[in-house]
Formats: C-alpha cells, structure tokens, sequence
C-alpha cells in the first residue's frame, strides 16, 4: 500500500473494552512510523460499559482534513465477537477489506473470508495470560494491536510497543508490550 | 504530539500562562478542564485554579481577575455559554483581554451534545472576538495568538475560541508544541494599562449618562476595527517564528480563477478542501474561504472574493425566522457593491455529519441552477 493513501479502520467493540484506547494508540505508533496525517476519534455519543462501541482511525502520508465518519473503512477489527451478532461489522467495508477478530477460531471458520481477507487472534486468553484485567475483566485493546501489523505494513509493532511504554509505567507497560508481542505471532490470516 | 482538541487546548491555556483559571465543567468541554487540573497536580500550571458553582460565576471570577491586572482563561460550551450570557457583554464593555474557549454543541431541548454553533452565534453581539478552528493544531495556535491580540492596547477585548463538539473536541490529531522559551518571547508577560489595585482606589464601571455611553461603544467599534488590522499581522509574526500559518481573518483554498467560491466555518470547513479537490479534479472552478474570524466579520476580503466569483455559505446555525447567519452577513457585506449570486444552506445541525460528498452535492446543485437562494440541506 503506498505511503501516501489513506487508510481507514473502524473498530466494534463493548464499551470499556478500550476500542477509543486502542484507535489512538494505533495512530500515534503510525504518527511514528512517519505517517503525517493521523486521526483517532469516538463514535459521537454517550458510551455505557458493555454496550457495543466504535471508534475510528485514519492514517495517511498527508494532513488529513476530512472531519466525517468513516462509512467505508478498508480495516474493521472486532474487539469482542459477540458483537458480531448484533452489529453488522462488515457494513461499507471495501472490496479487499480486512477484518480483524479477537477469536479462538481460525480465518476459514468465518463465511466471509470468501469474500474478505480476514485474521484472528485470541486476544482474550493473551490479556489473561499476561494479567491486563480492569475488574477481573481482560482487556483486549493492547493485545489486539500487536495482530495489526500483520494485516497493515504502514505500522510497525516496534512503534506499537513504544507508544505502549511512553503511556504506562513500569509492570504494566512491560505486560502489555509482551502481549502485542504474542499476538502478533500468534495472528493467523488467510491471505 | 498526538491529543484531541480539548487535551491541545488545556496544553495551550498552561503554557499561555494564566495567573487565574476559572471553569465550571459541561460536555463536551469537560477534558479540557479536567487536562488543565492535570497540569496544576503535576507543577505545570502554576496559576490559581478557581472551581466555581457555575459558568455565569467562572465568567464572574475571570472579570474579577483580569480587572486586577492577570492573565486569565476559561472554557465552556453550549448552555454553560448561555449561562454567561451576562458577563459576557460585561467582560467585553469593560474592555477585559479574557481568552476562552467554547466547544461548539446544541442548545436544548431536545437534549444533545453534538456539534452545532447556535451556541456561540448566539453571542454574535456581545463584543468578543470570535475565531473558528478547523483542526487541533489551529486551536493551539489560536490560543497562543488570542492573548496577544486581545492583550494589545489598541484591542483589549475578551476573545472566544470555538471549535466543533467531538469532532474536534474527542478527536486526536497530530500537533507540533513549541518550547516554553519559544511560547515566551512570542507572548510576554500581560503588563496591563490599567487595572484595580487595593493601594490605589479607583471607580470603574460607574453610571455614565448618554453624552459619554454611546463613545464607550464608538470605542469598542474602533477596537475590533484595530483587530481586523492585528490578526493578520500577528498570524504572520506566527508564521514566521513557528512555521505555520492558518490565514487571515479568512483562509483562501484554490480561490485562483474559481468561478464559485464556497464560504463556511470550523469543521465543515475543513472537510470542504476535501470537496473542493474533488471538484476541481472534476473540472469544476470553485475555491474555498474558509472564515476564521467571524468577529470583526471579514467583510472587505469577502467583497473582494466576489468580484470574480459567485458564493455559496454553508452554516452550522440558523437565525430562526431568518436565514442561516453566515449567509445573511455575506450577503449584507456585498450589498450595492457586488453583483455576485449567493446561495445558502443550513446543514449540520444537531451533530448531523456532513461529509465532503453532502458539500459537493450542495454546490453541484448550485452550479446546476437548480438551488433556491436558502434551503436546508439533509433533512
């Protein structure tokens, strides 16, 4: 993908799962990697915990000054796949278009990777394993960042891993940056 | 660094160096009070933080603290603006260089927190300033800028800083900070003409009969005339230090040999480059002037622009019973000096997204003559 195009990811996830967390570390590693036009944002709107959110990023080589919605996304990751059910994540999403899943199933196990390029990664058991939990509840944002550049080359996972460490301290970086680690070798594609 | 419009403007309000931060919280203005607080428990900000009981009593305290001679920045949105409505004439008669910034959201009911300037255009005629960002890197610069302007002897008028709710507020996008030691020379120390001291008593703000009210607002007049004088000429001892340069009191894109000039604010301005490119890729000649200052209103660059081109405004508001107020200033600013045609629409409101694809559709069928003189667009 050239350097100057904009890329545009949607990401589906439950509120508190850190969907808004996880767009605005992922542009700032893009930021680093030497994208100059980046932007993260919420949906627009009151959240709850537990209620299916999204959050937005877009990366580009150029200043960005586009202020809409993104309505047809190149990359959908699925923070929780039980969204799934509820929400139709493949909405817009462009004919080559990626999708992106915390799962323990595999890319083939999904009818639309007929269609889509499509990866996983059980980011659920990674977040337990390295004890990223907030009220006993795994939380999947970081992890599921180490899976992204298996699918997107604009950002680096050493990037990833060093906006992780420059936003927490200590213990809590290093369990984190192990998790980007494990999921972006434990990411499967069928691409 | 990467943070959203609220976290920059925090940024910028602490390294402004306010001696007295006044504020009451309201979303979505709330992360900018909340980054500032920040800032205070880790030493950055060394002013007096004033919590306060409400918007009307943060207007309150600023007046108070600027009229004593310090630096002084607030920020509010929406209702809370409302709320100051009062202080807001009071801040600006009394000729006090308050900088503040406003997220532009809803009036209620119905209740929403969404983008839409109602808020802020309803304050058209308090005598602020009033200047529109379109990313988070023009709410830093502006910030920064605003106190020199408001500050400068020939002005010393309270400045509003607005930009869109969430779409700028929650949104991250790059920004470049400079040093302290650059944000320093740029901006000194306020060292006010005059000011309340406890030492030596004087009477401000007293009853004045008619002979001497009516210059009081003469003056205020001949003050956001200066400013019309000064914001270009600070925005360029800006570009000049720091690199960057987000226009006059209006932003020219492509205006070139355009045959169609569009005209809008904040963040339907931005997205209206994209649009613009669009269109142009497409054959279509039409440039945008995306306006930064709606007080002092551009008025001469506006008449300018006409000359070789018709005009299409989009606004984010609507004077009900009127029109769209960008519109009916446009057009008043081109009356019996222009013959160019002027289109409106009213779109956007209530947080509705308007994308470069909506903008292009609202020219497209302007171009098309198939455009009444106002209408709404997305309903």
């Amino acid at each position: 993908m050239s350097s100057k195009t904009l890329v545009e990811i949607c990401f589906h996830g439950r509120g508190g799962q850190g969907a808004v967390t996880a767009a605005n570390l992922l542009v700032a590693a893009a930021l680093e990697d030497g994208n100059r036009g980046v932007q993260a944002f919420p949906f627009f709107g009151a959240e709850r915990r537990g209620a299916p959110v999204r959050a937005f990023a877009r990366i580009s080589g150029e200043e960005i000054h586009l202020r809409s919605e993104i309505y047809y996304p190149d990359i959908v990751i699925v923070l929780d796949e039980s969204i799934m059910g509820l929400v139709d994540v493949l909405r817009g999403l462009k004919k080559e278009g990626i999708v992106l899943i915390n799962s323990t199933k595999k890319p083939v196990d999904f009818d639309f990777s007929k269609k889509f390029k499509v990866a996983t990664v059980d980011a659920t058991s990674i977040a337990i394993k390295h004890g990223i939990l907030v009220g006993g509840i795994p939380v999947v944002n970081t992890p599921i960042l180490g899976a992204v550049p298996r699918v997107l080359d604009r950002v680096s996972l050493s990037s990833i891993q060093r906006v992780i460490k420059n936003k927490w301290l200590g213990d809590l970086a290093d369990k984190n940056v192990k998790a980007t680690q494990d999921a972006y070798e434990l990411t499967e594609v069928n691409f | 660094m990467i943070d959203t419009g609220n976290y920059i403007a925090a940024k910028a309000a602490v390294m402004a160096k306010p001696d007295v931060v006044a504020a009451y919280p309201i979303t979505p203005q709330t992360t900018v009070v909340e980054g500032i607080a920040n800032y205070l428990e880790k030493g950055e900000f060394t002013g007096e933080y004033i919590c306060v009981e409400s918007e009307h009593s943060a207007m309150s305290a600023c007046i108070g603290a600027s009229a004593m001679g310090v630096r002084t920045f607030t920020a509010t949105s929406s209702h809370g603006l409302l709320l100051m409505h009062e202080m807001l004439h009071w801040a600006a008669l009394a000729r006090l260089p308050i900088v503040m910034c406003n997220i532009n959201r809803v009036i209620g009911p119905g209740w929403n927190i969404w983008a839409d300037e109602n808020d802020s255009i309803s304050q058209r005629d308090t005598g602020w300033i009033q200047f529109y960002c379109s990313s988070n890197q023009e709410i830093f610069d502006t910030i920064i800028q605003s106190y020199k302007l408001a500050e400068n002897e020939k002005v010393l008028l309270p400045v509003m800083i607005n930009y869109n709710a969430f779409i700028l507020s929650h949104t991250s996008m790059p920004v470049d900070i400079p040093d302290q030691r650059e944000i320093d020379e740029f901006l000194p120390k306020f060292k006010p003409k005059w000011n309340l001291d406890i030492n030596n008593p004087v009477t401000f703000g007293n009853i004045i009969g008619p002979e001497y009210y009516i210059k009081v607002r003469k003056a205020m007049q001949d003050a956001h005339k200066n400013a019309k004088k000064l914001i270009p000429e600070i925005a360029r001892e800006w570009k000049k230090k720091f690199g960057r340069f987000h226009g006059d009191l209006l932003e020219k894109y492509r205006c070139d040999d355009a045959e169609y000039i569009l005209l809008a604010m904040g963040a339907i301005a931005a997205e209206s480059k994209v649009a613009v490119d669009e269109m142009q890729r497409k054959g279509l000649k039409i440039g945008l002037a995306r306006i930064r200052t709606f007080r002092p209103f551009p008025k001469e660059s506006i008449l300018q622009l006409s000359e070789n081109a018709d005009l299409i405004v989009i606004d984010r508001n609507i004077s009900v019973g009127s029109e769209g107020v960008l519109f009916n200033e446009v057009k008043a600013a081109l009356y019996h000096k222009s013959d160019a045609r002027v289109n409106g629409f009213i779109t956007g409101l209530g947080g509705r997204d308007v994308t470069y694809k909506d903008i292009e559709s609202m020219c497209r069928k302007t171009v098309e003559g198939k455009a009444n003189e106002c209408e709404w667009y997305g309903i």
